[in-house]
């Protein structure tokens, strides 16, 4: 039944474990779509012929509607809506919250390319990602240009890449395969050519494909294009070196003592409490908006000493300092907020 | 009244020889006139240019899209070519077609009145949109905007081609729409004949007073839109440019704060129209008059807090989306109290089968399919698959071709006698009627596979394996095509030779009707004074059988 329906709808594969629950509540839909429009067109046909006009100027009843009728008219319809309403809002839902566990993809769409860079250690690349099946995977989006928009319609999912913002996706691929990525966001010239491509491999080969990666990273020459895609070497290692390149070390410590400024250490996915009082998860959003506009929200018992990044930090650049300040894990499983704030200069 | 119009053909009815056709002659009365009939026929020439020249670039875009590879013309070409369509269609052609033409012909007529209440105000608005028109149209042509009609920024304000002129064009037949709007809110309210309270007002007048709220409300959003866009353009503030703290997701906002309640300014009039002509071809009071006059009410206000369903994928939270979501299904509840309305109408009339009728059938099917595919576009988890594919295409084309050009068609049909006093030739006009509603299926119901294919809007270049559905569609075009322009030749030659048409040739209740056809240069002869609820085929002093379903 799903391949029948698929197949008469033009669907493509059902390729992710989303895929299947969206198809399921299309099928419900249109099919009743398909059988009220037809209905109506054929109500009002069969009532052209059943109440054709047999005498000229014939006088006709005063029909008019009772209360149920009108409660129906409006109830009937309304159920439907609403039901369609709650269950793709639960679906939609589960798709935007990522399990816990996912493999962390970076992705920059620019004019007229996709570019991928692997969280933790791992290859870049250019139009071609590389992820394993049955494994929960999340994408960190942002744009270089306009916004652009991430779509794999085997995998029913599709979110807008904004310029100066990240946002993020996810999805768990069910069959190995080549599955296409389209820009959906009207984005000039060449937005119907910005294709790229999912390959999905089965989890062991795809841990061997990427232990192969890495051992040639070192030595690999990589040609592709500006910033984030020229270092030769991983995402955490490039995010290290900007770090230090643009001072942020000189506040924050990464080691977990106190600064200027609140450690890296830790810092991911820590809960800060704000000057507000407010309470914010330290996540890639946060991050990213604290280097943009680090006045917006500070932490409590720091002062607003950072300078903005604004214009100074290429997306990919800022990118690659989460994944730095990602990477740095104490031991300890504690999740404490930040300390008072020391004006000393740290020891080294 | 008496008079024979011409002693060559003495079998033609008896008519007044002075109509506000010919009452004045030459060029000049009629760029002058402040006469409603006469700007209204001036939109009408005017919207039809625009649905030509629309409609070519259509037939360009989907001759391209023949083939996966380049066809006919170039990328950049190609998307001037669909923005071309979009502006056009929608700005010139769509939001004036059915309040500038039959709203201002037909309005005062309908409340019993000689005029809109500022006749020149309603002059303006025409002035106002040949400049528009004329601003965007050369605009677009020699600065090359590509950018869709929905000018989403930051690509607006970094593409590198002259968008200035359109955005002016744009914000200018904003203007024009907004007098028309408030020109006909005041008129209903101050010029109702004698004895129309507000529960007599004929429905057309009640679906146009919901569209003139819609467009004086939400109007100047879209200018004031369009204005960010082109200071943006010309003096770099930074408002879109998140580089420089601005927001690239807020013009989607803003646009779509406008641009969603204008699908209604679309709507909503073609559903007036519907009223109004099921009525007189069923010759039957209409079913559920409040509800169909409080439904387009309920549609002009919920209307204004469902734009966010257009941003579903923008990056907009989760709960948003919901709360979006769910205020959108009211919107399709009170498209459904119509449809009931109308095929309820049908129920027990005398139905007289004629060209009218059958756009009529077409737009049912077409209005609950579009309708309900809205529906499914604005269930959440689907739009994911669906947002910016050929499904919405599809979707809003059902409800902007399907409804409101059926709609287009109803009236133009319905009140062609009306207008010009003649009568066109009804074996043609349900050859055309057959190919248009056949076409229209034909070009995009294959563009619902397409979208659920997976194939995005606005692409130029396509994987090969969309090829079967895209010729599928082109070939439907083309049979859309085939029946415009049997319409356009059969109006021509009815307009010129038509046999002469009696007063009220369809022996319609409407108030409209009350007039000679064509009116007079002042619309009655004595002011009418109403004595029986709008859309009431019952004889004075006749016992009708009442039935409650």
């Amino acid at each position: 039944m799903n391949d029948i329906m698929r197949k008469l709808l033009w669907l493509p594969d059902q390729a992710s474990t989303f895929a299947p629950s969206v198809d399921h509540l299309h099928y419900f839909v249109i099919t009743v779509t398909m059988l009220a429009s037809v209905a109506t067109g054929l109500l009002a046909f069969g009532f052209f012929f059943k109440y054709r006009e047999r005498t000229p100027n014939a006088s006709t009843p005063i029909v008019n509607p009772s209360v149920r009728f009108e409660l129906g008219v409006i109830g009937v319809p309304l159920f439907f809506f609403l039901l369609w309403f709650v269950q793709g809002y639960r679906d939609y839902v589960w798709y935007t919250t990522p399990p816990g566990n996912t493999m962390d993809i970076y992705v920059m769409g620019k004019k007229w390319m996709w570019k991928f860079s692997y969280g933790g250690e791992g290859p870049n690349a250019i139009g071609t990602i590389h992820v394993p099946a049955d494994r929960p995977v999340r994408l960190l989006m942002t744009s270089r240009d306009v916004i652009h928009s991430f779509y794999v319609p085997d995998f029913r999912i599709k979110q807008d890449v904004l310029p100066g913002r990240y946002t993020e996706t996810w999805f768990e691929a069910t069959k190995p395969g080549r599955y296409q990525i389209l820009c959906a966001e009207y984005c000039g010239t060449w937005h119907s050519q910005m294709w790229g491509e999912i390959v999905v491999m089965p989890g062991p080969e795809f841990d061997a494909w990427l232990a192969d990666q890495r051992r040639g990273l070192s030595d690999r020459v990589d040609t592709g294009g500006d910033d984030g895609a020229s270092f030769h070497g991983s995402i955490v290692e490039y995010g290290k070196k900007i770090a230090m390149a643009q001072g942020c070390l000189k506040c924050h410590s990464v080691t977990g003592e106190p600064h200027i400024g609140p450690t890296w250490l830790d810092l991911y996915r820590r809960t800060e409490t704000l000057e507000t009082g407010e309470k914010v998860v330290a996540d890639e959003a946060y991050l990213t908006d604290s280097m943009i506009d680090p006045r917006a929200k500070i932490v409590k018992g720091y002062k607003p000493v950072m300078p903005t990044f604004k214009g100074r930090l290429a997306a990919p650049e800022a990118a690659a300092l989460v994944e730095f300040i990602k990477s740095l894990r104490s031991t300890s499983l504690e999740n404490v907020p930040s300390k008072e704030a020391v004006y000393e200069p740290a020891s080294k | 009244m008496s008079q024979p119009v011409n002693s060559a053909e003495p079998a033609e009815p008896a008519r007044a020889t002075v109509n506000y056709l010919n009452h004045d002659r030459g060029v000049w009365s009629w760029l002058t006139t402040i006469d409603h009939k006469r700007i209204g026929i001036m939109y009408l020439v005017s919207v039809l240019l625009a649905f030509l020249i629309g409609g070519i670039f259509a037939m360009a875009v989907r001759i391209e899209l023949l083939t996966p590879d380049p066809t006919i013309m170039g990328a950049n070409t190609y998307n001037r070519m669909f923005t071309l369509h979009g502006v056009v269609m929608i700005f010139l052609f769509m939001i004036p077609a059915i309040p500038g033409v039959f709203g201002n012909f037909m309005l005062p007529l309908m409340l019993g009145a000689k005029d809109v209440a500022f006749p020149k105000l309603n002059l303006l608005s025409i002035y106002l949109y040949w400049t528009g028109a004329i601003l965007a149209v050369s605009g677009m042509i020699m600065g090359g905007a590509d950018t869709g009609w929905t000018f989403y920024a930051p690509y607006s304000t970094s593409t590198p081609e002259t968008l200035f002129p359109v955005l002016l064009g744009v914000f200018i037949l904003g203007f024009s729409s907004i007098v028309t709007g408030l020109n006909f809110i005041v008129t209903i309210h101050t010029l109702r004949a004698p004895g129309m309270g507000w529960m007599r007002l004929p429905l057309f007048v009640w679906g146009i007073y919901a569209t003139s709220i819609i467009q004086v409300l939400a109007t100047p959003v879209i200018g004031l839109t369009v204005m960010l866009v082109g200071i943006e353009k010309v003096a770099g503030f930074g408002l879109f440019d998140a580089t420089r703290g601005g927001d690239p997701v807020l013009f989607q906002h803003m646009f779509w704060f406008y641009s969603h309640p204008a699908v209604y300014i679309m709507v909503l009039p073609s559903m007036a129209v519907v009223s109004e002509a099921i009525a007189a071809f069923s010759r039957k009071n209409i079913f559920g008059y409040k509800m169909i006059a409080y439904s387009s009410l309920g549609i002009a206000f919920v209307g204004f807090f469902a734009w966010g369903h257009h941003m579903f994928v923008s990056g907009q939270s989760t709960f948003e989306n919901g709360a979006f979501a769910v205020i959108s299904m009211f919107v399709g509840v009170f498209t459904a109290i119509k449809v009931f309305n109308w095929v309820g109408t049908l129920y027990r009339g005398s139905i007289v089968v004629s060209t009218p009728l059958i756009y009529i059938c077409g737009f049912l099917f077409f209005i609950v399919f579009g309708g309900m595919t809205g529906i499914a576009v604005a269930t959440v988890s689907l739009d994911v698959h669906w947002h910016d594919t050929y499904f919405v295409v599809a979707h809003f084309h059902f409800i902007m071709v399907g409804a409101v050009i059926m709609a287009f068609l109803i009236a133009l049909h319905y009140w062609f006698p009306k207008m010009f006093g003649r009568m066109y030739h009804e074996g043609w006009g349900m050859v055309a009627a057959g190919f248009i509603v056949l076409g229209f299926n034909a070009t995009f119901i294959p563009q619902f596979l397409l979208g659920n294919a997976g194939m995005p809007r606005r692409y130029y270049m396509y994987p090969e394996r969309f090829q079967a559905l895209n010729v599928a569609s082109t070939a439907g075009a083309s049979l859309l095509a085939i029946g415009f322009v049997i319409i356009l030749i059969y109006l021509t030659f009815a307009l010129v030779r038509g046999k002469r048409a009696v007063d009220n040739p369809w022996d319609s209740r409407g108030y409209e009707w009350l007039s000679a056809s064509p009116p007079p240069k002042h619309n009655f002869a004595e002011q009418p004074i109403i004595t029986q609820d709008a859309h009431s085929y019952q004889n004075p002093g006749e016992e009708v059988e009442h039935v409650v379903i």
